[in-house]
Protein backbone atom coordinates (compact mmCIF):
# COMPACT_ATOMS: atom_id res chain seq x y z
CA UNK A 1 0.00 0.00 0.00
CA UNK A 2 1.29 3.47 -0.98
CA UNK A 3 0.88 6.79 0.90
CA UNK A 4 -2.79 8.32 1.17
CA UNK A 5 -3.35 11.99 0.49
CA UNK A 6 -6.09 13.44 2.65
CA UNK A 7 -8.78 13.28 -0.31
CA UNK A 8 -8.25 8.85 -0.72
CA UNK A 9 -11.36 8.54 0.69
CA UNK A 10 -13.36 10.85 -1.68
CA UNK A 11 -11.93 9.23 -4.52
CA UNK A 12 -12.82 5.97 -3.15
CA UNK A 13 -16.17 7.03 -2.91
CA UNK A 14 -16.56 8.20 -6.65
CA UNK A 15 -15.20 4.82 -7.64
CA UNK A 16 -11.98 5.86 -9.00
CA UNK A 17 -9.49 3.18 -10.08
CA UNK A 18 -6.50 4.17 -7.59
CA UNK A 19 -2.53 3.42 -8.99
CA UNK A 20 0.53 3.40 -7.52
CA UNK A 21 2.06 6.19 -8.73
CA UNK A 22 5.27 8.28 -6.97
CA UNK A 23 4.98 5.67 -4.22
CA UNK A 24 1.48 7.14 -3.30
CA UNK A 25 -1.88 5.67 -3.66
CA UNK A 26 -3.56 7.72 -6.56
CA UNK A 27 -6.98 8.00 -8.85
CA UNK A 28 -5.87 6.84 -11.88
CA UNK A 29 -9.61 7.75 -13.53
CA UNK A 30 -13.01 7.79 -12.23
CA UNK A 31 -14.52 5.77 -15.23
CA UNK A 32 -13.63 7.41 -18.52
CA UNK A 33 -9.93 9.05 -18.46
CA UNK A 34 -11.09 10.57 -22.25
CA UNK A 35 -14.02 12.06 -21.01
CA UNK A 36 -12.35 13.41 -17.70
CA UNK A 37 -10.40 15.04 -20.26
CA UNK A 38 -12.71 16.51 -22.44
CA UNK A 39 -14.03 18.16 -18.74
CA UNK A 40 -11.15 20.19 -18.49
CA UNK A 41 -10.57 21.54 -22.31
CA UNK A 42 -14.53 22.67 -22.34
CA UNK A 43 -15.57 23.32 -18.95
CA UNK A 44 -14.04 22.73 -15.46
CA UNK A 45 -12.06 19.54 -14.20
CA UNK A 46 -10.34 18.91 -10.47
CA UNK A 47 -6.88 17.03 -9.80
CA UNK A 48 -6.11 16.15 -6.03
CA UNK A 49 -2.33 17.06 -6.66
CA UNK A 50 -1.80 16.20 -2.63
CA UNK A 51 0.93 14.12 -3.84
CA UNK A 52 3.17 17.09 -4.66
CA UNK A 53 5.82 19.05 -2.02
CA UNK A 54 5.23 22.40 -1.07
CA UNK A 55 8.62 23.73 0.20
CA UNK A 56 9.11 27.07 1.88
CA UNK A 57 12.60 28.83 1.76
CA UNK A 58 12.54 31.74 3.69
CA UNK A 59 15.64 33.75 5.38
CA UNK A 60 17.96 36.31 4.75
CA UNK A 61 19.66 33.97 2.25
CA UNK A 62 16.62 32.63 0.33
CA UNK A 63 17.53 34.36 -2.77
CA UNK A 64 21.54 34.05 -2.93
CA UNK A 65 20.78 30.35 -2.07
CA UNK A 66 17.71 29.71 -5.07
CA UNK A 67 19.94 31.71 -7.62
CA UNK A 68 22.50 28.88 -7.04
CA UNK A 69 20.06 26.67 -6.83
CA UNK A 70 18.40 26.93 -9.68
CA UNK A 71 18.65 27.13 -13.84
CA UNK A 72 16.20 29.75 -13.80
CA UNK A 73 16.99 32.73 -12.02
CA UNK A 74 14.72 33.32 -8.97
CA UNK A 75 15.72 37.40 -9.33
CA UNK A 76 12.92 37.67 -12.24
CA UNK A 77 10.79 37.41 -9.54
CA UNK A 78 10.25 40.66 -8.44
CA UNK A 79 6.72 41.27 -7.90
CA UNK A 80 4.58 39.61 -4.88
CA UNK A 81 2.55 36.30 -5.88
CA UNK A 82 4.66 35.97 -8.91
CA UNK A 83 5.47 31.96 -10.37
CA UNK A 84 8.97 30.78 -12.09
CA UNK A 85 9.31 27.69 -13.77
CA UNK A 86 12.75 26.26 -13.05
CA UNK A 87 14.59 23.02 -12.75
CA UNK A 88 17.07 22.24 -10.02
CA UNK A 89 20.68 20.65 -11.71
CA UNK A 90 23.17 18.45 -10.48
CA UNK A 91 26.71 20.04 -11.37
CA UNK A 92 26.95 17.38 -14.66
CA UNK A 93 23.82 19.34 -16.02
CA UNK A 94 21.44 16.59 -15.30
CA UNK A 95 17.60 17.16 -13.63
CA UNK A 96 17.23 16.47 -10.07
CA UNK A 97 14.11 18.16 -10.43
CA UNK A 98 11.85 20.70 -12.33
CA UNK A 99 9.87 22.86 -10.24
CA UNK A 100 7.65 25.99 -10.02
CA UNK A 101 8.47 28.67 -7.56
CA UNK A 102 6.60 30.87 -6.37
CA UNK A 103 7.55 34.70 -4.78
CA UNK A 104 5.62 35.71 -1.77
CA UNK A 105 7.30 38.41 -0.54
CA UNK A 106 11.51 39.38 0.40
CA UNK A 107 12.90 36.57 1.46
CA UNK A 108 10.25 34.43 1.43
CA UNK A 109 9.85 31.81 -1.51
CA UNK A 110 7.51 28.42 -1.89
CA UNK A 111 8.66 25.91 -3.96
CA UNK A 112 6.50 22.87 -5.42
CA UNK A 113 8.82 19.66 -6.54
CA UNK A 114 7.36 16.23 -7.75
CA UNK A 115 5.68 13.62 -5.50
CA UNK A 116 8.31 11.02 -6.13
CA UNK A 117 11.30 13.11 -5.81
CA UNK A 118 10.68 15.06 -2.74
CA UNK A 119 12.66 13.65 -0.45
CA UNK A 120 15.79 13.82 -2.94
CA UNK A 121 14.84 17.00 -3.50
CA UNK A 122 14.89 18.28 0.22
CA UNK A 123 17.59 16.48 1.27
CA UNK A 124 19.33 17.91 -2.35
CA UNK A 125 18.42 21.64 -0.67
CA UNK A 126 19.17 20.94 2.61
CA UNK A 127 22.76 20.50 1.28
CA UNK A 128 23.25 23.16 -0.91
CA UNK A 129 21.85 25.24 1.85
CA UNK A 130 24.92 24.62 3.92
CA UNK A 131 26.41 27.37 5.71
CA UNK A 132 23.30 29.87 4.33
CA UNK A 133 20.75 31.63 6.33
CA UNK A 134 18.04 30.13 4.56
CA UNK A 135 15.47 27.65 6.28
CA UNK A 136 13.38 24.97 4.32
CA UNK A 137 10.50 23.30 5.50
CA UNK A 138 8.40 20.20 3.93
CA UNK A 139 4.91 21.60 3.85
CA UNK A 140 3.46 17.84 3.37
CA UNK A 141 0.51 19.87 5.95
CA UNK A 142 -0.92 21.23 3.06
CA UNK A 143 -3.06 19.31 0.74
CA UNK A 144 -3.29 20.36 -3.46
CA UNK A 145 -6.02 20.47 -5.70
CA UNK A 146 -5.97 21.48 -8.81
CA UNK A 147 -8.79 22.93 -10.46
CA UNK A 148 -8.56 23.60 -14.61
CA UNK A 149 -10.82 24.55 -17.48
CA UNK A 150 -12.40 27.76 -18.71
CA UNK A 151 -14.93 27.55 -16.42
CA UNK A 152 -12.52 26.91 -13.66
CA UNK A 153 -11.95 30.45 -12.09
CA UNK A 154 -15.88 30.93 -11.75
CA UNK A 155 -16.78 28.09 -9.85
CA UNK A 156 -13.80 28.06 -7.27
CA UNK A 157 -14.93 32.00 -6.74
CA UNK A 158 -17.71 31.57 -4.27
CA UNK A 159 -15.90 28.47 -2.39
CA UNK A 160 -12.55 30.71 -1.46
CA UNK A 161 -12.45 31.83 2.05
CA UNK A 162 -13.67 36.02 1.70
CA UNK A 163 -10.79 37.74 2.50
CA UNK A 164 -8.68 36.16 -0.37
CA UNK A 165 -11.18 35.77 -2.84
CA UNK A 166 -11.11 39.43 -4.71
CA UNK A 167 -7.06 38.88 -4.59
CA UNK A 168 -7.74 35.60 -6.00
CA UNK A 169 -9.32 36.54 -8.54
CA UNK A 170 -7.60 39.55 -9.79
CA UNK A 171 -4.26 37.55 -10.27
CA UNK A 172 -3.01 37.41 -13.91
CA UNK A 173 -1.74 34.12 -14.93
CA UNK A 174 1.59 32.76 -13.49
CA UNK A 175 0.67 34.89 -10.03
CA UNK A 176 -0.45 33.69 -7.21
CA UNK A 177 -3.08 34.92 -4.34
CA UNK A 178 -2.71 33.84 -0.03
CA UNK A 179 -4.30 34.34 3.21
CA UNK A 180 -3.19 33.46 6.37
CA UNK A 181 -4.11 29.23 5.08
CA UNK A 182 -5.17 29.23 1.81
CA UNK A 183 -2.63 29.40 -1.13
CA UNK A 184 -3.85 29.90 -4.60
CA UNK A 185 -1.76 30.08 -7.51
CA UNK A 186 -3.42 30.72 -11.27
CA UNK A 187 -0.81 27.74 -12.41
CA UNK A 188 -1.73 24.32 -13.57
CA UNK A 189 -0.90 21.21 -15.61
CA UNK A 190 -2.95 21.36 -18.48
CA UNK A 191 -3.02 24.27 -20.72
CA UNK A 192 -5.71 25.60 -19.42
CA UNK A 193 -6.76 28.60 -17.21
CA UNK A 194 -7.33 27.55 -13.54
CA UNK A 195 -6.13 27.55 -9.97
CA UNK A 196 -3.55 25.19 -8.18
CA UNK A 197 -5.39 25.64 -4.26
CA UNK A 198 -2.94 24.38 -1.45
CA UNK A 199 -4.84 24.52 1.55
CA UNK A 200 -4.76 23.06 5.45
CA UNK A 201 -5.15 19.24 4.88
CA UNK A 202 -8.21 19.01 7.33
CA UNK A 203 -10.30 21.49 5.03
CA UNK A 204 -9.24 19.47 1.48
CA UNK A 205 -12.71 16.66 1.59
CA UNK A 206 -14.88 20.07 2.13
CA UNK A 207 -13.55 21.84 -0.99
CA UNK A 208 -13.62 18.90 -3.20
CA UNK A 209 -16.85 18.39 -2.25
CA UNK A 210 -18.17 21.90 -2.85
CA UNK A 211 -16.13 22.06 -6.22
CA UNK A 212 -17.99 18.43 -7.25
CA UNK A 213 -21.30 20.07 -6.02
CA UNK A 214 -20.71 23.05 -8.29
CA UNK A 215 -20.51 20.46 -11.53
CA UNK A 216 -16.70 20.39 -11.07
CA UNK A 217 -15.70 16.94 -12.55
CA UNK A 218 -13.21 14.77 -10.93
CA UNK A 219 -10.23 13.95 -13.31
CA UNK A 220 -7.51 11.26 -12.48
CA UNK A 221 -3.74 11.47 -13.34
CA UNK A 222 -4.83 9.65 -16.55
CA UNK A 223 -6.61 13.08 -17.81
CA UNK A 224 -3.66 14.76 -16.11
CA UNK A 225 -1.12 13.12 -18.50
CA UNK A 226 -2.63 13.38 -21.62
CA UNK A 227 -3.86 16.93 -20.96
CA UNK A 228 -0.14 18.30 -20.14
CA UNK A 229 1.24 16.23 -23.45
CA UNK A 230 -1.38 18.12 -25.37
CA UNK A 231 -0.48 21.58 -23.93
CA UNK A 232 2.95 20.34 -24.51
CA UNK A 233 4.40 20.05 -21.20
CA UNK A 234 7.17 17.84 -19.99
CA UNK A 235 7.07 15.18 -17.18
CA UNK A 236 9.80 13.95 -14.92
CA UNK A 237 11.27 10.74 -14.94
CA UNK A 238 10.41 10.48 -18.72
CA UNK A 239 10.93 13.78 -20.41
CA UNK A 240 13.97 14.72 -18.51
CA UNK A 241 16.10 13.20 -15.46
CA UNK A 242 19.46 13.28 -14.04
CA UNK A 243 20.82 11.45 -17.23
CA UNK A 244 18.67 14.00 -19.66
CA UNK A 245 19.34 17.36 -18.96
CA UNK A 246 17.06 20.72 -20.06
CA UNK A 247 18.95 21.25 -22.98
CA UNK A 248 18.25 17.85 -24.59
CA UNK A 249 14.65 17.95 -23.05
CA UNK A 250 13.54 21.29 -24.65
CA UNK A 251 13.98 23.33 -21.80
CA UNK A 252 16.57 25.47 -22.74
CA UNK A 253 13.88 28.35 -22.58
CA UNK A 254 14.47 27.37 -18.69
CA UNK A 255 17.63 28.10 -18.24
CA UNK A 256 19.18 32.23 -17.46
CA UNK A 257 22.67 32.75 -18.99
CA UNK A 258 22.39 36.06 -18.20
CA UNK A 259 23.96 37.50 -16.25
CA UNK A 260 27.26 35.68 -17.09
CA UNK A 261 28.54 36.07 -13.76
CA UNK A 262 25.09 34.32 -11.85
CA UNK A 263 27.03 31.01 -10.55
CA UNK A 264 24.10 28.35 -10.93
CA UNK A 265 24.51 24.75 -10.14
CA UNK A 266 25.15 22.72 -13.65
CA UNK A 267 25.93 26.07 -15.44
CA UNK A 268 29.60 24.71 -16.86
CA UNK A 269 28.13 21.33 -18.14
CA UNK A 270 25.08 22.94 -19.72
CA UNK A 271 27.74 25.48 -21.68
CA UNK A 272 29.34 22.38 -22.41
CA UNK A 273 26.95 20.82 -23.31
CA UNK A 274 24.89 23.72 -25.95
CA UNK A 275 27.57 22.55 -29.11
CA UNK A 276 28.26 18.78 -27.95
CA UNK A 277 27.36 16.79 -31.35
CA UNK A 278 25.41 14.09 -28.88
CA UNK A 279 22.76 17.12 -28.24
CA UNK A 280 19.27 15.29 -29.44
CA UNK A 281 16.61 18.10 -30.29
CA UNK A 282 13.53 17.63 -28.42
CA UNK A 283 10.20 17.78 -30.72
CA UNK A 284 6.73 16.91 -31.42
CA UNK A 285 5.47 14.29 -32.77
CA UNK A 286 1.94 14.07 -34.50
CA UNK A 287 1.61 10.38 -35.86
CA UNK A 288 -0.10 10.49 -39.76
CA UNK A 289 -0.66 6.44 -39.53
CA UNK A 290 -2.28 4.21 -37.26
CA UNK A 291 -1.39 3.30 -33.49
CA UNK A 292 -0.34 4.60 -30.73
CA UNK A 293 2.99 6.63 -29.68
CA UNK A 294 4.19 5.23 -26.30
CA UNK A 295 7.71 5.88 -24.53
CA UNK A 296 10.94 4.30 -25.78
CA UNK A 297 9.30 3.65 -29.45
CA UNK A 298 12.26 4.12 -31.79
CA UNK A 299 12.03 7.47 -34.41
CA UNK A 300 13.16 6.45 -37.82
CA UNK A 301 14.26 8.71 -40.88
CA UNK A 302 16.60 7.30 -44.09
CA UNK A 303 16.16 4.19 -42.66
CA UNK A 304 18.09 4.54 -39.18
CA UNK A 305 16.86 4.79 -35.41
CA UNK A 306 17.43 8.80 -35.08
CA UNK A 307 15.80 8.92 -31.84
CA UNK A 308 13.68 7.62 -29.54
CA UNK A 309 10.05 8.94 -27.96
CA UNK A 310 10.12 9.91 -24.73
CA UNK A 311 6.15 10.63 -23.58
CA UNK A 312 3.23 9.62 -25.91
CA UNK A 313 -0.35 8.57 -26.17
CA UNK A 314 -3.40 9.69 -27.37
CA UNK A 315 -4.59 12.58 -27.63
CA UNK A 316 -8.18 12.97 -27.01
CA UNK A 317 -8.80 16.70 -28.60
CA UNK A 318 -6.83 15.91 -32.00
CA UNK A 319 -8.71 12.50 -32.04
CA UNK A 320 -4.92 11.27 -32.99
CA UNK A 321 -1.59 9.58 -31.28
CA UNK A 322 1.20 12.65 -30.22
CA UNK A 323 4.05 12.49 -28.19
CA UNK A 324 7.71 14.03 -27.20
CA UNK A 325 10.71 12.33 -28.39
CA UNK A 326 14.42 13.32 -28.96
CA UNK A 327 15.71 13.33 -32.01
CA UNK A 328 19.09 13.78 -33.64
CA UNK A 329 19.29 17.48 -35.00
CA UNK A 330 17.97 17.97 -38.78
CA UNK A 331 15.89 15.26 -38.65
CA UNK A 332 12.81 15.60 -42.08
CA UNK A 333 9.37 16.39 -40.45
CA UNK A 334 8.44 13.11 -42.34
CA UNK A 335 9.46 10.46 -40.04
CA UNK A 336 8.35 7.02 -39.05
CA UNK A 337 8.28 5.91 -35.38
CA UNK A 338 8.59 1.56 -34.73
CA UNK A 339 5.27 0.58 -33.40
CA UNK A 340 5.89 -3.61 -32.77
CA UNK A 341 8.20 -3.70 -35.38
CA UNK A 342 6.76 -1.74 -37.81
CA UNK A 343 7.63 1.58 -39.53
CA UNK A 344 4.45 4.06 -39.13
CA UNK A 345 4.50 7.22 -40.72
CA UNK A 346 5.03 10.65 -38.28
CA UNK A 347 5.66 14.14 -38.53
CA UNK A 348 7.99 16.84 -36.64
CA UNK A 349 5.39 19.13 -35.29
CA UNK A 350 6.19 22.50 -32.80
CA UNK A 351 4.60 22.07 -29.22
CA UNK A 352 1.80 22.68 -27.62
CA UNK A 353 -0.44 20.44 -29.94
CA UNK A 354 -3.36 22.34 -27.96
CA UNK A 355 -3.61 25.54 -25.78
CA UNK A 356 -7.38 27.20 -23.95
CA UNK A 357 -9.26 24.77 -25.96
CA UNK A 358 -7.78 25.03 -29.27
CA UNK A 359 -5.69 22.95 -31.63
CA UNK A 360 -2.26 24.64 -32.16
CA UNK A 361 -0.64 22.49 -35.00
CA UNK A 362 -2.15 21.53 -38.47
CA UNK A 363 -3.38 18.05 -38.78
CA UNK B 1 -18.74 -7.70 -10.08
CA UNK B 2 -18.02 -7.53 -14.16
CA UNK B 3 -20.37 -9.04 -16.40
CA UNK B 4 -19.39 -12.71 -17.98
CA UNK B 5 -22.24 -14.31 -19.85
CA UNK B 6 -22.87 -18.01 -18.86
CA UNK B 7 -23.08 -19.12 -22.94
CA UNK B 8 -20.02 -18.06 -23.65
CA UNK B 9 -16.22 -19.92 -22.84
CA UNK B 10 -13.55 -17.77 -21.71
CA UNK B 11 -9.35 -17.89 -21.05
CA UNK B 12 -7.43 -16.71 -18.56
CA UNK B 13 -6.08 -13.93 -20.43
CA UNK B 14 -9.73 -12.64 -20.73
CA UNK B 15 -10.97 -13.37 -24.20
CA UNK B 16 -14.41 -14.60 -24.68
CA UNK B 17 -15.57 -16.97 -27.37
CA UNK B 18 -19.01 -17.56 -28.91
CA UNK B 19 -19.99 -21.00 -30.38
CA UNK B 20 -21.41 -19.80 -33.40
CA UNK B 21 -22.86 -23.20 -34.49
CA UNK B 22 -21.51 -23.78 -37.86
CA UNK B 23 -17.90 -24.60 -37.37
CA UNK B 24 -17.09 -21.03 -36.26
CA UNK B 25 -16.57 -19.11 -33.17
CA UNK B 26 -16.08 -15.46 -32.24
CA UNK B 27 -13.79 -14.12 -30.21
CA UNK B 28 -13.61 -10.66 -28.14
CA UNK B 29 -12.14 -9.25 -24.78
CA UNK B 30 -14.06 -9.35 -21.51
CA UNK B 31 -16.31 -6.68 -19.63
CA UNK B 32 -14.15 -7.07 -17.03
CA UNK B 33 -10.61 -6.66 -19.23
CA UNK B 34 -11.79 -3.74 -21.40
CA UNK B 35 -13.03 -2.06 -17.46
CA UNK B 36 -9.02 -2.60 -16.39
CA UNK B 37 -8.00 -1.32 -19.80
CA UNK B 38 -9.79 1.96 -19.60
CA UNK B 39 -10.94 3.77 -22.73
CA UNK B 40 -9.78 1.97 -26.05
CA UNK B 41 -8.38 4.26 -28.56
CA UNK B 42 -7.15 1.86 -31.56
CA UNK B 43 -7.44 -1.93 -32.22
CA UNK B 44 -5.29 -3.89 -34.99
CA UNK B 45 -7.92 -6.40 -35.87
CA UNK B 46 -5.89 -10.11 -37.67
CA UNK B 47 -5.89 -10.13 -41.42
CA UNK B 48 -8.53 -12.39 -42.79
CA UNK B 49 -7.49 -15.93 -44.19
CA UNK B 50 -4.63 -15.62 -40.80
CA UNK B 51 -3.81 -19.03 -39.03
CA UNK B 52 -3.49 -18.52 -36.12
CA UNK B 53 -2.01 -21.04 -33.31
CA UNK B 54 -4.01 -21.68 -30.14
CA UNK B 55 -2.49 -18.85 -27.34
CA UNK B 56 -0.40 -16.47 -30.55
CA UNK B 57 -0.92 -13.15 -30.37
CA UNK B 58 -3.26 -12.20 -33.07
CA UNK B 59 -4.84 -8.87 -32.43
CA UNK B 60 -3.43 -5.52 -30.16
CA UNK B 61 -6.03 -3.37 -28.17
CA UNK B 62 -4.45 0.12 -27.68
CA UNK B 63 -6.44 1.76 -24.75
CA UNK B 64 -5.29 5.34 -23.16
CA UNK B 65 -2.95 3.10 -20.63
CA UNK B 66 -1.49 0.51 -22.62
CA UNK B 67 -1.26 -1.71 -25.73
CA UNK B 68 -2.57 -5.66 -24.91
CA UNK B 69 -1.94 -8.50 -27.08
CA UNK B 70 -4.65 -10.47 -27.68
CA UNK B 71 -4.36 -14.27 -28.02
CA UNK B 72 -6.40 -16.66 -30.18
CA UNK B 73 -8.28 -19.43 -27.81
CA UNK B 74 -7.84 -22.12 -30.81
CA UNK B 75 -5.43 -22.55 -33.19
CA UNK B 76 -7.20 -22.27 -37.03
CA UNK B 77 -8.32 -19.29 -39.95
CA UNK B 78 -9.23 -16.13 -39.17
CA UNK B 79 -12.55 -15.70 -41.29
CA UNK B 80 -13.54 -12.11 -40.45
CA UNK B 81 -12.31 -9.10 -38.72
CA UNK B 82 -14.49 -6.39 -36.95
CA UNK B 83 -13.92 -3.44 -39.02
CA UNK B 84 -15.90 -1.23 -37.38
CA UNK B 85 -13.33 -0.95 -34.93
CA UNK B 86 -10.72 0.72 -37.15
CA UNK B 87 -13.19 3.67 -36.39
CA UNK B 88 -14.85 3.10 -33.50
CA UNK B 89 -12.26 1.30 -31.26
CA UNK B 90 -14.81 2.61 -28.13
CA UNK B 91 -17.20 -0.22 -28.98
CA UNK B 92 -14.95 -2.60 -27.16
CA UNK B 93 -15.74 -0.81 -23.74
CA UNK B 94 -19.34 0.25 -24.49
CA UNK B 95 -20.63 -3.14 -25.95
CA UNK B 96 -17.78 -5.80 -25.45
CA UNK B 97 -19.82 -9.12 -25.80
CA UNK B 98 -21.63 -7.46 -28.65
CA UNK B 99 -20.57 -4.82 -31.29
CA UNK B 100 -17.33 -4.80 -29.72
CA UNK B 101 -15.87 -8.75 -30.84
CA UNK B 102 -12.62 -8.71 -32.56
CA UNK B 103 -12.34 -11.27 -35.00
CA UNK B 104 -14.46 -14.84 -36.17
CA UNK B 105 -12.38 -18.05 -36.31
CA UNK B 106 -12.54 -21.39 -38.43
CA UNK B 107 -11.12 -23.77 -35.48
CA UNK B 108 -9.36 -26.74 -36.70
CA UNK B 109 -10.93 -28.93 -34.36
CA UNK B 110 -14.17 -27.46 -32.12
CA UNK B 111 -13.67 -30.02 -29.67
CA UNK B 112 -11.21 -27.88 -28.11
CA UNK B 113 -13.88 -25.36 -27.19
CA UNK B 114 -14.67 -28.10 -24.62
CA UNK B 115 -11.02 -27.34 -22.62
CA UNK B 116 -12.09 -23.43 -22.48
CA UNK B 117 -12.90 -22.10 -18.96
CA UNK B 118 -16.81 -21.39 -18.63
CA UNK B 119 -17.99 -18.37 -16.77
CA UNK B 120 -18.10 -19.70 -13.39
CA UNK B 121 -14.45 -20.97 -14.08
CA UNK B 122 -13.81 -17.42 -15.73
CA UNK B 123 -15.09 -15.43 -12.75
CA UNK B 124 -13.28 -17.58 -10.28
CA UNK B 125 -9.49 -16.34 -12.56
CA UNK B 126 -11.28 -12.57 -12.14
CA UNK B 127 -11.43 -12.99 -8.32
CA UNK B 128 -8.49 -13.95 -7.41
CA UNK B 129 -6.21 -11.23 -9.90
CA UNK B 130 -7.78 -8.83 -7.52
Amino acid sequence: MGLRTPLFSEHERLGARIVPFGGWDMPLHYGSQIEEHHAVRRAAGMFDVSHMRPVDIEGPDALPFLRHLLANDAAKLTAPGKALYACMLDPQGGVVDDLILYFRGPERYRAVVNAGTAEKDIAWMQAQAEGRQVDIRSRDDLAMIAVQGPDARARVEPLLPDGLRASAMRVGPFFAAEDAHWFVGRTGYTGEDGFEIMLPSADAAALWRELLAADVRPCGLGARDTLRLEAGMNLYGQDMDETVGPLDAGLGWTIAWQPEERDFIGREALSARRDHPDRRDFVGLLLTGRGVLRPHQSVLADGRVVGEVTSGGFSPTLERSIAFARVEPGTSADCAVDIRGKPVSARIVKPPFVRHGRICIDL
Amino acid sequence: MSDAPADLKYTKSHEWIRDNGDGTVTVGITDHAQEALGDIVFVEIPDQGREVDADEACAVVESVKAASDIYSPLAGEVIESNALLNDSPEAINNSPYDEGWIFRLAPNDMTALAGLLDAAAYQQVVEDET
